[in-house]
């Protein structure tokens, strides 16, 4: 029995509000909380299978050419060897996330170093990765191939274009203005653990364990990589030890352990080394963005334009979506926006932590502050100032938006009022500013679905191959099914990860939660209305709390209304009208002081703070840690991470995690989160909306506006470390 | 990772012995095995030496201290007579690495760790220091984290040590044994080379030579500091670090002991500096001219350019808080 549900109009019914049980929104802890921090929850590369082999991938050492294996043959003899595997089907790159089809094959030509064109595979881990690190590869008819974002051909993305009134009139007859150009780094997902999958067959069935963001894709990404049926595939990955987009889509790693188990006959492990993970799975493109903001005498913004460049590999379609929240921010009557996409030879760019507003926002608000800057009124102010009635572009109402009470909340939490000014505040060697920016991401719902089971004993069990990538989804799906079905929490299972389950929307683009929660729900919407049925009430006047229910002056306990049967539904929700018919977002501001060294020019944040409005809260504890995770994600772009690439072959210079600069523990200092009260009846029938990435969505910005308010250096450059800031001092 | 052979030293003689023979010893590994599973290092065997007894912090007649080359970051960064008398090294020591490589990481492995330049590292690059002759690919390409000073047209390379700055600046010795049975001492002056055109020659040690102690010279009365500046708050090599060890005397400068790391290829002191400031009274304008002399010969990448301000901006720094109660 499936319930099927398109979300055309909204849910104004609000029943989460109205279940006894109280779990959703309640700070409960992770239940596979105590497996991962113990250990003894298996990541991917972690399960020992008999007869397993291991092997090593092997890189391009240029960007260009026909590859060439010099030495394979010498390599095959080395101890321990299996075999060295150069197939037509390896992948060139990883897919993009929701790509549903297999990403370019092509283990013969090299398009960027580093891309991953062979495996070796041998008994032992460290046989295979001598053995790889044995093989010379050379390229025949390297060429010479555009490598640098700035001098490379471009192709305009002409639907992401808008012209709307006359931007450059209102530009001409502002009394206040500003023209600027930013440009921010490429970034590394750099999850912690690296991308990894074991594969083995039986008969033509593929079982593949691996750490993966968005399985029913990976699955059909999978499969046509291998030219086989979906049906003959199962993934497996219960959990993820960061994603961040980086495993949205299939990886290299997969297809090749999947061809070497095929060709060897026994299963085949393989882990992507770590500066594999830095050269051959995605980065997030740099971005070039100008941006122009004309204002009236009292900071009502009369236009808006936002152009940004980005690049990515030949062919890929992937463009960065940099000025996804700016159609939608602030008002502005006179608004142009464009994308361009210029082609050359790094390592592919995708979905990368917030793609689009992490660094879109960001830019659009270091502009408002230096905007506001130029007018002399409170950044703060100049916000609240150019909150549109409605999106500026489409005229639609927002679906919710607590825009401004985040605004304000925000300021008085942070005590924004004691902002210093311009150069104004010392202690010591350091100079101490404030900082402020606004956040904004678009919310989207996707289908999904969950079965859950109301079982005999008065337990519950949810399965849906939705993944967990430390996000907390085996926390929220329980809270969602025992509110509805009146259990707590311990007696509800969460079953995740596997393709043998209801197919979920995945981990990405901060929909996760909402959508599988949403098929949990009414799943479990079912399932009560079945138990009314035994009952012979209405649902609605049944409520379920702590095993029992209680309707008409009677207690009865769920065995007791089982009488040893299951009921087992399945929730399968779509998206609908509502997803177009209003504009939905997730809104919020960031609050930072700096104390920048006046020698140095070292950047140490002090205090960091986040008001967020993103629907309902489902898990005020695992909201919050991504709101944390966000800021700590903010705090990389705006001072330390930059993906190095060599000028003269585009490859990444600082592979690994000692020189790609993650902020560490001393770089976060307390922050602090404020999660508004917000329902969102338009978002889907629990009024929660995605909240994964709203903390990074122009947090940066609140770091750098603040080393202004120190220094007096704009930093137009990002990230903003010392050297930048000296340069201006 | 390559095939090597192990051996566990039963004692510093039979260690020299084995390495002459074209062996590498091993203590904490925290940089040697990372080389080796990426093959640029590639050693048929291995000494372990770490069951030596070089584990001891001791005194010295004359008041100094000699730290076993065994003793671990950590156990000497949080000894009380070296927080006491040799602040400067507890600081440099607890500004490197993180608190599990300081637990690992030794006193003689520190020494003698590698240079973290990226091309080093990436065997698909040439590096004239991991394949002599191949070329440097560092010089034009990304060069951020890579030295000014004591440069040569064939490496770029930075020494990224902490602790050997600050050694540097206390005027250590390294007590070396060699295979013959002899021992001697060697200033970290003496015992690092500049690159030329030799740079895979990292230091004088000969085959089988092992650095058994480090040897501090007695304290002496002076403020110390050890200031480092780089890309994070922790867990990143310096761009650069001054470790400085000044002395004051009615309004002069009587001692001014300034060793600086993340600009040269090895711990980089330079006595004219020292010279300028002996005898003068603290000044910006002082503090300047001993920058211009320092960097007089100093010369940037494109991408390391920005050092040459820093460090003189870090040097004003630290000469200002070093000499600060004096000059009020």
């Amino acid at each position: 029995m499936t319930e099927h549900f398109k979300m055309e109009t909204p849910a104004t019914e609000r029943r989460l509000d109205d279940m006894a049980q109280g779990l959703v929104g309640a700070p409960l802890d992770r239940p596979e909380g105590p497996l991962k921090v113990t250990g003894t929850a298996t990541y991917a590369n972690e399960w020992q299978i008999e007869g397993m082999a291991h092997g090593v991938m092997v890189r391009a050492p240029g960007n260009s050419g026909r590859v060439i294996l010099a030495n394979r043959d010498d390599v095959a003899k080395l101890p321990g060897v299996l075999a060295v595997i150069q197939d037509d089907r390896l992948l060139r790159n990883p897919a993009q996330g929701t790509a549903n089809e297999a990403p370019v094959q092509s283990p013969h030509h090299a398009a960027y170093l580093g891309q991953l064109i062979a495996v070796v595979v041998a008994e032992t881990f460290e046989q295979a990765r001598h053995a790889a690190q044995s093989l010379q590869v050379t390229l025949e008819n390297a060429q010479m191939v555009q490598v640098d974002p700035a001098t490379a051909a471009v192709e305009p993305q002409d639907g992401q274009a808008l012209d709307q009134g006359d931007l450059d009139a209102a530009m001409r007859d502002a009394p206040h203005s500003v023209d600027l150009v930013y440009t921010t780094p490429s970034h590394s997902s750099a999850p912690m653990e690296p991308h990894a999958s074991i594969a083995s067959w039986q008969g033509g069935d593929l079982t593949l364990r691996g750490s993966y963001q968005m399985l029913k894709y990976n699955r059909n990404e999978l499969a046509d990589s291998l030219g086989i049926h979906p049906d003959r595939v199962r993934i497996i990955s219960p959990y993820v030890g960061g994603g961040f987009g980086s495993k949205l889509g299939l990886a290299p790693e997969a297809v090749a352990a999947a061809i070497a188990a095929q060709e060897l006959g026994r299963p085949v492990s393989v882990a992507l080394q770590r500066p594999q993970v830095f050269e051959a799975t995605m980065r997030r493109s740099e971005t070039r963005q100008r941006v122009r903001l004309a204002a009236d005498a009292e900071g009502r913004l009369t236009g808006l334009g936002h152009d940004a460049r980005v690049s990515n590999l030949p062919g890929e379609s992937f463009a960065e979506p940099v000025l996804q929240a700016s159609h939608f921010l602030y008002a502005g009557a006179n608004r142009r926006m464009s994308l361009e996409l210029a082609r050359l030879h790094r390592m592919c760019a995708g979905s990368v932590r917030a793609p689009g507003e992490a660094v879109g926002v960001t830019v659009l608000e270091n502009a408002m502050d230096e905007l506001a800057h130029e007018i002399g009124i409170d950044p703060v102010a100049l916000r609240l100032r150019n909150i549109p009635e409605k999106d500026p572009e489409s005229g639609k109402d927002y679906s919710s938006r607590r825009f401004r009470e985040a605004l304000e909340s925000g300021a008085e939490a942070f005590g924004w009022a004691d902002r210093p000014g311009v150069k104004e505040r010392r202690e010591g060697e350091w100079l101490i500013g404030y900082g402020m920016a606004s956040a904004a991401r678009v919310n989207v719902l996707m289908e999904s679905q969950a079965r859950v089971t109301l079982l005999p004993d008065g337990t519950a069990r949810v399965e849906t191959d939705m993944t967990d990538i430390g996000t907390g989804t085996y926390a929220i799906l329980g809270q969602i099914a025992g509110d509805m079905l009146g259990l707590p929490r311990d007696r509800v299972e969460v079953v995740l990860g596997d393709t043998t389950l209801p197919p979920a929307a995945g981990s990405g683009g901060s929909w996760g939660a909402s959508s599988s929660g949403t098929s949990v729900y009414l799943a479990c919407e079912a399932i009560r209305r079945q138990l009314a049925q035994r009952l012979e009430v209405d649902e609605h006047d049944l409520t379920l709390k702590d095993g029992r229910a209680t309707y008409a002056n009677q207690v009865k306990s769920l065995s007791d209304i089982l009488q040893g049967d299951e009921i087992a539904k399945l929730g399968h929700v779509k998206p609908g009208d509502t997803s177009t018919d209003v504009r939905q977002a997730t809104f919020g501001a960031y609050f930072a002081e700096v104390a920048v060294h006046a020698a140095s020019g070292e950047t140490r944040i002090r205090r960091m703070h986040g008001s967020f409005a993103a629907g309902r809260i489902l898990n005020a504890k695992t909201a919050r840690s991504q709101c944390l995770g966000g800021m700590t994600f903010g705090i990389g772009i705006a001072l330390t991470e930059e993906l190095a690439f060599d000028p003269r072959d585009g490859h990444v210079a600082n592979h690994n995690l000692a020189e790609y600069h993650i902020p560490v523990n001393a770089d976060v200092p307390q922050l602090t989160v404020e999660l508004l009260e917000e329902r969102d009846d338009w978002a889907n029938p629990m009024q929660a909306k995605g909240i994964g990435e709203l903390g990074i969505c122009g947090a940066a910005a609140a770091i750098t506006n603040a080393i202004h308010n120190a220094t007096g250096v704009r930093v137009r450059d990002y990230p903003a470390t010392l050297d930048k800031v000296i340069a201006g001092m | 990772m390559r095939s090597f052979e192990y051996t566990r030293a039963e004692s510093t003689g039979a260690a020299t012995r084995d390495a002459a023979t074209g062996g590498t010893f091993i203590a904490g590994g925290t940089n040697l095995l990372d080389l080796m599973k990426l093959e640029v290092m590639a050693p048929e065997a291995l000494i372990d030496i770490n069951r030596l007894d070089l584990n001891q912090i001791e005194g010295t007649e004359d008041g100094g201290l000699r730290i076993g080359a065994l003793v671990t970051n950590s156990d000497l960064a949080n000894d009380s007579r070296v927080r006491r008398n040799w602040p400067v090294l507890s600081r440099a020591l607890l500004a490197g690495a993180s608190g599990q490589l300081r637990n690992k990481a030794t006193t003689g492995g520190n020494l003698l760790q590698r240079t973290r330049c990226l091309y080093f590292y990436d065997r698909a690059m040439p590096c004239n220091k991991r394949a002599p002759g191949s070329g440097c690919a560092a010089r034009d390409g990304f060069n951020r984290i890579l030295a000014v000073l004591g440069t040569s047209e064939h490496c770029i390379a930075t020494h990224p040590s902490d602790m050997a700055v600050a050694m540097r600046a206390l005027g250590a010795e390294a007590e070396t044994l060699k295979e013959d049975g002899t021992t001697r001492r060697l200033t970290l002056e003496e015992l690092y080379l500049l690159p030329g055109d030799r740079p895979d020659r990292e230091t004088v040690l000969e085959p089988g030579e092992l650095i058994t102690a480090v040897v501090l010279p007695a304290p002496v009365r002076a403020r110390q500091t050890y200031r480092k500046v780089r890309d994070r708050a922790s867990y990143a090599f310096a761009l650069v670090s001054v470790a400085g060890i000044v002395a004051m005397e009615n309004g002069r400068i009587t001692k001014a002991n300034l060793a600086f790391g993340g600009l040269a290829p090895k711990p980089w002191r330079d006595a004219a500096v020292e010279e300028l400031l002996t005898g003068e009274a603290p000044s910006d304008a002082l503090f300047n001219r001993a920058a211009d002399l320092l960097l007089a010969d100093a010369q940037g990448f494109g991408g390391n350019d920005f050092k040459l301000p820093l460090t003189r901006r870090t040097l004003v720094s630290v000469l200002t808080e070093l000499t600060q109660e004096a000059r009020i």
